[in-house]
């Protein structure tokens, strides 16, 4: 039966059996809590009856993201808001420093690519800034932008700038001499040739920095979150385990795991779109 | 020496030799082409003909001399010298007619977008692309197609000079041939003046008014200009029975086989201009030539 289904389908179907698998393993091996009942007198007086905090089954996981995804936008004061509420922050902190850095590397990226001089200065900076982890800029950034809702922007806005910036310029100074001389030919400005040229050539390079960019801004707002605190989903997870609520945790997990999937395949698209075969 | 529509003047090339000194590629090379002329200029690898067809393209600049243009000096690329590349420099992300169009508008700036389509539309049915095949990317036609589409843009833009660098040099010999006829056809519609490198003798033959000789370098020159008198229109099956063609056909060889070799790194002073040759057979088939002259006499010693 199964010879007749594509690969794909055998895969779905694959990937489900797994899923219900690890789920009933999962499920199966959480000890229940003893019923008062059962308890003997001695464990009753020294507090053995009380619930022990342990990992949550999935059947609570599934129990609680349909309570917060049936209404993921309430907002019961400042300890307590919907996912929705916090998913919002922490993209809204991404994405406004992930485009400062766009706004910063693209254009520095084709200055660098376009001179061999430039690139050469730029590069010992580049290669000793690069390898920083972004938090490590966190105390600096605090200190000097006193605010804490900048410094997680700015955290990421350094984090997500140097795969832009290298691929950009890489990818401007990788066009074909050959296209450039067309436009040479063409007597085209070099605004021009840079957008109507180099832009489009190099468009795939420069789109697959953005994507290991927005991975890694994705990575890095989290932590960034649980430092700085208040909202976003960073804050939501920490708040969480401060509560002992680890459904709320699982939960919370499995949400940062879907929407940095969902950014991926944004540019994965985004990518296929300015893809060319020579 | 400024008569010719384009002139090449004490052209000279020297690169560093990697060793401290220099490579002379060529040296005092002058040469003119007239307007409307097809000139092929033959020789063999690293005589300096992408050099030369370079400089005169503006991409590259000489070490001394000039090329001048209707009068004027060259200086820099230009949309009065149109290119064709032998690796046909599509832009790959580009349709087909995109590609033609992007040379209309960068000639053309004030066109509409619709004139613009048009024109290019009626270039690449010139050179045989038409329907759904102009919207396909250069990845998806054939490396013949590729060139053909090359071709549209440089003709769509009608530069001065048209510039062919080996452009059917990566093509199969078949399509090489089609292209050939379709580039005559092209071509004598117009008044264009093409100059064109090749490494193939019968291709120069067939579209060349005059052929350049190339001797091999360093210290290379241009040491031949030999006419090509064989009528147009020309055909590929027609010209090889043309009583010039072989002529032709064994002059060039042997000048690539071997006095290419022996004029090569002669250090010469002053201009050097390459020495017309002109092969003609047609004169003597005109006048009553040996052959019917003798036959009589044959005859009359049978009898």
């Amino acid at each position: 039966m199964l010879g007749t289904l594509s690969v794909n389908q055998r895969a779905a179907i694959l990937s489900i059996v797994l899923l219900a698998v690890g789920l009933l393993v999962w499920e199966a091996a959480i000890p229940a809590q003893k019923a008062a009942e059962d308890l003997t007198e001695y464990e009753r007086l020294t507090g053995g009856g009380a619930p022990k905090a342990g990992i949550p089954p999935p059947s609570d996981v599934i129990a609680k993201a349909w309570e917060q995804l049936s209404d993921p936008f309430y907002d019961a004061g400042p300890n307590d808001k919907g996912i929705g509420i916090q998913i919002g922050y922490s993209l809204f902190r991404v994405l406004s420093g992930y485009a400062a850095a766009a706004l910063v590397a693209i254009p520095l990226g084709f200055l660098i690519g376009m001179s061999p001089v430039a690139y050469r200065a730029l590069n010992p900076f580049i290669q000793v800034m690069r390898p920083i982890s972004p938090l490590a800029w966190m105390p600096l950034a605090l200190f000097v932008i006193q605010d804490s809702e900048l410094s997680a922007i700015f955290v990421i806005f350094i984090c997500s700038i140097w795969p832009m910036l290298l691929n950009t310029a890489f990818g401007v100074a990788g066009v074909r001499s050959d296209w450039v001389n067309v436009a040479r030919t063409h007597e085209l400005g070099h605004l021009k040739t840079a957008f109507t040229v180099i832009l489009p050539a190099a468009a795939p390079t420069i789109v697959t920095g953005m994507r290991i960019s927005i991975g890694i801004a994705w990575l890095v707002i989290v932590a960034a979150e649980m430092l700085v605190g208040g909202t976003g989903i960073g804050y939501y997870v920490w708040n969480e385990w401060n509560n002992l609520d680890l459904t709320s945790v699982i939960f919370s997990i499995l949400v940062i795991g879907v929407v940095g999937m969902l950014l991926d395949a944004a540019f994965a698209a985004l990518q296929r779109g300015v893809a060319y075969v020579e | 020496m400024s008569k010719h529509f384009l002139s090449i003047e004490n052209l000279t090339q020297r690169f560093p030799d990697g060793q401290g000194g220099t490579l002379t590629v060529f040296e005092n090379a002058c040469f003119g082409v007239e307007k409307g002329e097809f000139v092929v200029i033959l020789g063999h690898s690293g005589c300096g003909k992408s050099t030369i067809m370079n400089i005169l393209a503006g991409l590259a600049e000489p070490t001394e001399g000039v090329v001048k243009m209707d009068g004027f000096e060259v200086s820099g690329p230009s949309l009065d010298r149109g290119v064709v590349f032998q690796n046909y420099s599509l832009l790959p992300w580009l349709s087909a007619l995109s590609n033609v169009t992007f040379g209309v508008r960068a000639r053309y700036r004030d066109w509409t977008k619709a004139r613009v389509i048009e024109e290019s539309k009626t270039y690449l049915s010139m050179v045989g692309l038409e329907g759904d095949v102009i919207h396909r990317k250069p990845s998806q036609l054939s490396g013949g197609m590729r060139q053909r589409v090359s071709i549209a843009r440089a003709f769509a833009n009608h530069p001065k000079l048209l510039l062919l660098d080996e452009p059917f040099g990566a093509l199969d010999a078949l399509t090489r041939g089609t292209i050939q006829d379709e580039l005559l056809k092209i071509w004598g519609g117009t008044e264009q003046t093409v100059f064109m490198i090749t490494h193939d003798i019968d291709e120069a033959i067939l579209l060349a008014d005059r052929i350049l000789l190339m001797t091999n370098g360093p210290f290379a020159r241009v040491a031949e200009s030999v006419e090509i008198t064989i009528p147009r229109p020309r055909t590929r099956t027609g010209i090889v029975d043309h009583p010039n063609y072989y002529a032709i056909r064994n002059h060039l060889v042997h000048f690539l086989g071997e006095r290419s070799k022996a004029l090569s790194g002669q250090k010469a002073e002053g201009p050097q201009r390459p020495e017309t040759v002109r092969i003609d057979r047609t004169e003597r088939a005109v006048d009553p030539d040996p052959a019917p002259a003798d036959t009589p006499r044959l005859r009359a010693v049978n009898t």
